[in-house]
């Protein structure tokens, strides 16, 4: 049985396509197929959040997904959401706030707090937290997080 | 105090940055995704290593075939132990000053037996880790299954197997203590207090993983490792003594690395077997732990039981602490920094805010067959913290006293320094008066007992818990030098300008995301006189930094800070001396302000920084006869007054506990901390908050689980419980400011404290939210399932 | 670790994955979701040949209203559940357990129907399901079947699927005039797995209790249903009587397991405590 596949995808607005192993996670096939290491590996088995990319509108674990169910679908990870300026705001509040230390978790966790910006743009400092609770953060112990997310969203609201 | 340098010139500086929440330089790129970590780096001809790992936690290898792993698709080797060992020393975990502590030579992969489940014992390195690990799944071992010792308790029993017959016991390491008298305190107490307490092994989990890609060039015996390690100096001649290379010509790079915590600061086995096969196979190989591999074998630490006594006056008075430790380390001492250190920490530092004259403790280090423990953020503290507090607590309790006002009644007073601890050791500069009633005040603790009061009457369980704790940093070479490791205590810092007055900033400290480039970036601009974007900082290369120790004991910030602080003031003096040729003007009144030569008295601009950088290096000809400018300064750094710069601070707790279902909610958390002069506020309050969480992990939620085989049961990030933002309280910081005298910047270490004492409060304010029921719990982690015991609910 | 080696091949009909199915047979697994199935593949404790995905098949992510009942497609995904007007109004239950289920990245992805195939006894919407007396639709080579929720789990991580069928969808029964549906459960974190959780379905007429569900899950090797407890409140109001009653009756209907978390009888306690917490404010109390 052939246990590779090909995926035609667009990824950060360009098309990519690829022959790959079958096997090959989405997060693996962004890092090394693609060379888009924003998106970090921290468990591969779905817990900590670091692979957390979008995919056609809704983030999702980039380990929990193999890249052929990608195929034609609109993926964006953290290089491209960066690029757009999209989520510059939060970016912005992060580095104020000093809410990353290590770093590792940030793509993941910032894609996680643009979605709920945009499904909860009200959401209170108790909901911040159960929304990012899927996102490991070894570093800050989170406040600085839920502080930079009310800064960013302060700053939208002005 | 008229030998200590006092000279506090760095923070009378015009536009210093010391002292202010100046953000990272590197922050932006991380928050962009633009970091390089170790498994972002990506060399040609590259090759993956995966680990066969023992599933038994002690077993033989009575032979092992590698045939069908060596057929599979891609697989380049397989590399057994006997092999490895070929080309490389074994090490062995042991320190000259921890007397009598005693390890077995450990190799990259062992040559016939595990000794613990998860050890890794065939290596297998394929074109990608994903054919690698399908190779691992062909390495056929016929293992003869040994007897695991895997309880402490019974380690050294005469019924318990060797683990190493070499060594003829399974005990690592004994330490015993006896100040004053301890028996005659006790016949003079009113009362003895006696409690035990159990700390569960727990891990650091940094989201990163181990990693490191070795590349070992042949033709000139030159070998390059990205490594995320916190000491790549310390790794540069590791590497280069047991694979008996030139330590010149091994070079550690560690770029960008996802948190350490003590985790990446130790010799790992599968680490050194990778640097082994780029040199056999002279290419490039990479090793990245995967998640469930990490569980087994990232060093656990805690671990710890530990029986504790107390004496008190009727009046509160502290007159003897007495403990007996006994801990766990796993088959082998680790390399280089021992596993006794955590031990050790603990019966140094017991009772260290108070003052008392009597004290007995003996800590025992025993083998066991379990992954190995060491040294993890905030070493020993938070185990002292939570023996010394929980004594504490339970002797208010017998005496009728409130917390607070025991610990205010005993402490070491604020004017008494500098003074000495029961077990000798000097105290520079503390302040655990002044600590306590700032922490009153940030908590309004009045208010506090009065809800906490008045919710019980309702049915609503809620607790107060306090800890005052004692914190080593800045390390000298007492630490680990005197007991024969090479690992720096001392850093060095080389600031150069460049042709456009830019300032090149090396430092032999690391950044782990603790924020240490920003500090050496506020400390180097400060001393020189520029602002913080006309630096670039360098760290993290053998080849490019001076010596240093890198990034552990809460030392970057402190040690290396100092280094960049005189290198900048000396570059500083070297460019005055340059422009003083160039103006005619005595160099000595003239300073540089926010990168412009100024007249000192004025402050009125005379030349750019630019301008300096143009003359000395293009049109050294119009300078005076005989005049050569120096643009590089280097300077090196080590405290040497005091062995460590000891910190104080206080933390509480406030909890409410469900006794129906046992579960804990935190509901507030305080930390005031003293770190002598804070450079970085900002900084300093997330190193704080992100130790405290790391302290309550310990508490609540963390324990690596263990089975009597010595299996571990919960290997994975679902079932080990790390904590997560929705069960964290908001946590309140505040500071003390009492600069250490052994450097001009006057800064102490800040990373560790809030690990330190959190544990404790916590354990304190869960006491005393089921004290109306007569249940207490000295066992870490405080599960529901404890609590529920403790009540008598199940 | 990686996945051990697999084909994939993407059904885009109903048919289309049925056929897939009987030509791999064992060989296969089906990929809806694959928020625990592709776990479970990345930790090598599954290794099948060939994942077929159900993904793109038309017409299996509905929610319709059937009139009595609302049929929820299978590969509805959790997010949508969450967010559903019609699972709010007719499955108030359902509506309340999708918070606690996983995080916000998993519930984007992971599936009602793929949830209730992989029958976690620990998981909510299998004990939802039951709670709510819910029929789960079975397609096979020779058309589809119903299988009522209490006779679908059939052990751990087992249920009524054959070899060769597919999970295509669940109707729930509307929630009726009189009923009234609580849910709680105890997680260590957010999100997680709950050591013991409790979905309560029961008639209440303002003033006493009628019939009634009471279907825990972290509590056995599937849904576990009370009936002998449930039956205790039956033409009773609320008060502590009944609630130690009820404590008592549990401890001897309940057989919960152990685990890392928890032993048998704490769950029996938390069980216990789950229903005073949960019928107690479904009465009004």
């Amino acid at each position: 049985m052939d246990k590779n596949v090909d995926v035609t995808m667009t990824v950060n607005g360009e098309t990519v396509t690829r022959r790959v192993e079958a096997r090959t996670n989405l997060v693996d096939f962004l890092r090394y197929e693609l060379g888009l290491t924003g998106s970090h590996v921290g468990c591969e088995h779905g817990v900590c959040g670091a692979c957390t990319v979008r995919v056609d509108g809704r983030i999702v674990r980039g380990c929990l997904m193999v890249a052929a169910q990608a195929d034609g679908s609109d993926v964006w990870t953290i290089e491209g959401v960066t690029e757009t300026g999209e989520i510059k705001a939060l970016q912005d509040a992060f580095v104020e706030r000093n809410a990353l230390q290590c770093g590792f978790c940030t793509p993941g966790m910032l894609l996680t707090v643009a979605e709920l910006m945009e499904r909860k743009p009200d959401a209170s400092r108790e909901e911040i937290r159960e929304f990012i609770s899927g996102n490991f953060c070894r570093c800050t112990g989170y406040q600085a997080i839920v502080d930079a997310v009310a800064m960013a969203r302060a700053k939208g609201d002005a | 105090m008229t030998d200590m340098i006092t000279d506090r010139w760095i923070l009378d500086r015009p536009n210093s940055y010391i002292g202010r929440s100046v953000p990272r330089p590197n922050a932006p790129r991380l928050a962009q995704g633009r970091g390089t970590f170790v498994d972002d780096v990506e060399l040609k001809r590259m090759v993956h290593v995966a680990f066969v790992r023992s599933p038994y936690a002690h077993a033989r290898m009575k032979s092992i075939s590698t045939d069908a792993a060596k057929a599979a698709p891609g697989v380049v080797a397989v590399v057994t132990g006997k092999e490895l060992a070929k080309i490389h020393d074994p090490w062995v975990g042991v320190l000259t000053h921890l007397e009598g502590i005693k390890s077995a030579p450990q190799y990259a992969l062992p040559i016939d037996t595990a000794r613990w489940q998860g050890e890794g014992v065939v290596a297998v390195v394929a074109d990608s880790r994903a054919h690698a690990e399908d190779a691992v799944e062909l390495v056929e071992i016929d293992w003869e299954v040994l007897p695991a010792v895997t309880d402490a308790e019974t380690a050294l029993d005469a019924s318990t197997p060797v683990i190493h017959d070499d060594l003829g016991d399974n005990l690592t390491w004994r330490r015993n203590a006896n100040i004053g008298d301890v028996d005659a305190a006790y016949t003079n107490a009113d009362h003895v207090v006696e409690e035990t307490f159990v700390f569960g092994r727990h891990t650091g989990v940094c989201l990163e993983a181990r990693a490191l890609v070795a590349d070992f060039e042949p033709s000139e015996e030159q070998l390059t490792v990205w490594h995320n390690n916190q000491c790549p100096h310390m790794i540069q001649n590791i590497l280069a003594t047991h694979y008996h290379l030139d330590e010149h010509r091994v070079r550690v790079i560690t770029r960008d690395v996802g948190a350490s915590f003590g985790i990446k600061v130790h010799t790992y086995a599968d680490e050194i077997a990778t640097v082994g096969l780029s040199i056999m196979l002279k290419r490039p190989v990479k090793f990245v732990a995967d998640r469930m591999e990490s569980f087994v074998t990232d060093i656990h630490a805690r671990d710890h039981r530990v029986k504790g006594k107390i004496a008190v006056k009727n009046d509160g008075t502290i007159v003897a602490f007495e403990i007996d430790d006994l801990t766990g380390i796993g088959p082998y001492s680790m390399y280089p920094r021992t596993s006794g250190i955590e031990a050790n920490q603990v019966v140094n530092m017991i009772g260290g805010p108070y003052r008392f004259d009597n004290y007995r403790a003996v800590a025992t280090v025993v083998f066991q067959n379990k992954n190995m423990m060491c040294q993890y953020r905030a070493v020993g503290h938070p185990i002292m913290c939570a023996v010394t507090e929980g004594l504490v607590d339970a002797a208010a309790k017998v005496v009728g006293m409130d917390p607070v006002e025991i610990r205010q009644k005993n402490f070491h007073p604020d004017d008494a320094y500098p003074t000495k601890s029961a077990q000798g050791l000097p105290f520079e500069n503390l302040s655990h008066e002044e600590s306590m009633k700032t922490l009153l005040e940030a908590m309004d603790y009045e208010a506090l007992k009065a809800d906490r009061d008045e919710k019980r009457k309702e049915g609503i369980y809620r607790g107060i818990g306090f800890a005052s704790f004692i914190e080593v940093t800045n390390p000298s070479a007492a630490f680990y030098g005197v007991g024969g490791a090479r690992i720096s205590a001392q850093d060095g810092a080389t600031l150069r300008l460049d042709a456009k007055g830019n300032v090149f900033v090396s430092t032999g400290a690391t950044e782990q995301g603790q924020g240490m480039e920003a500090v050496i970036s506020q400390v180097a601009a400060t001393a020189v006189g520029v602002p913080p974007e006309r630096l670039k900082i360098i760290t993290g290369d053998t080849e490019h930094t001076p010596y240093g120790g890198g990034t552990w004991g809460s030392r970057a910030a402190g040690i290396g800070g100092e280094a960049v602080a005189q290198a900048g003031r000396a570059l500083r003096e070297q460019i005055l001396v340059a422009a003083g040729a160039m103006l005619q003007e005595d160099a000595a009144k003239l300073d540089i302000r926010n990168g412009v030569v100024v007249d000192a008295d004025t402050g009125n601009e005379r030349i750019g920084l630019d301008e300096v950088g143009r003359i000395c290096y293009y049109r050294p000809d119009t300078l005076p006869d005989g005049f050569q400018s120096e643009l590089v300064a280097t300077r090196h750094y080590v405290p040497r007054k005091y062995p460590f710069a000891f910190t104080n601070g206080a933390q509480a707790s406030y909890l409410e506990v469900d006794v129906e279902t046992g579960f804990i909610k935190l509901l507030r958390h305080w930390c005031i901390e003293e770190c002598g002069t804070v450079i970085n506020p900002l900084l300093v309050d997330e190193q704080i908050r992100g130790g405290v969480v790391q302290g309550l992990g310990g508490a609540m939620w963390e324990e690596c689980l263990y089975d009597a085989d010595g299996q571990m049961l919960n290997a994975n990030l679902a079932d080990y419980l790390v904590p997560m933002a929705a069960e964290l309280p908001d946590i309140d910081c505040g500071h003390v400011v009492s600069p250490t005298a052994d450097s001009d910047l006057g800064a102490k270490g800040a990373g560790e404290a809030g690990t330190c004492g959190a544990p404790a409060c916590v354990m304190n304010a869960l006491n005393d939210a089921l004290s109306p029921f007569d249940a207490k719990i000295t066992s870490m982690p405080f599960t529901p399932k404890k609590v529920l015991q403790a009540l008598g609910k199940i | 670790m990686k996945p051990a080696p697999f084909a994939y091949a993407r059904a885009s009909t109903l048919d289309d994955a049925l056929a897939l199915l009987a030509e791999h047979g064992d060989d296969a697994r089906l990929l809806a979701g694959g928020q625990s199935l592709m776990a479970t593949l990345n930790m090598r404790l599954s290794a099948p040949e060939i994942l077929i995905d159900l993904n793109r098949i038309d017409g299996l992510a509905n929610i319709e209203d059937t009139g009595d009942a609302i049929r929820i497609g299978a590969m509805t995904r959790h997010v949508d559940i969450e967010t559903s007007d019609a699972v709010a109004t007719h499955a108030p239950l359902i509506a309340a357990a999708m918070e606690h289920i996983a995080h916000p990245a998993i519930r984007n992805r992971g599936t009602f129907g793929g949830s209730i195939a992989f029958a976690d006894p620990a998981g909510e919407l299998p004990a939802c399901a039951v709670a709510l007396d819910a029929t789960m639709h079975i397609a096979g080579k020779g058309g589809e079947r119903a299988v009522a929720a209490a006779d679908f789990f059939r052990g751990l991580y087992e249920t009524a699927i054959e070899p060769g069928e597919i999970l295509t969808a669940v109707s729930v029964p509307k929630i009726a005039t009189g009923w009234r549906s609580g849910f709680l459960e105890l997680a260590r974190r957010h999100g997680d797995y709950a050591i013991i959780g409790l979905c309560a379905h029961v008639e209440h007429d303002g003033n006493v209790f009628g019939d009634g569900r009471l279907v825990f899950f972290g509590a056995g090797d599937r849904p576990v249903a009370a009936p002998k407890s449930a039956a205790l409140i039956k033409g009773k109001s609320w008060s502590d009587a009944l609630a130690e009653d009820l404590s008592a009756a549990l401890k001897q209907e309940l057989d919960p397991p152990e685990d890392l978390n928890a032993d048998g009888p704490m769950r029996k306690h938390l069980a216990g405590v789950l229903v005073k917490r949960t019928l107690g404010p479904l009465a009004g109390a």
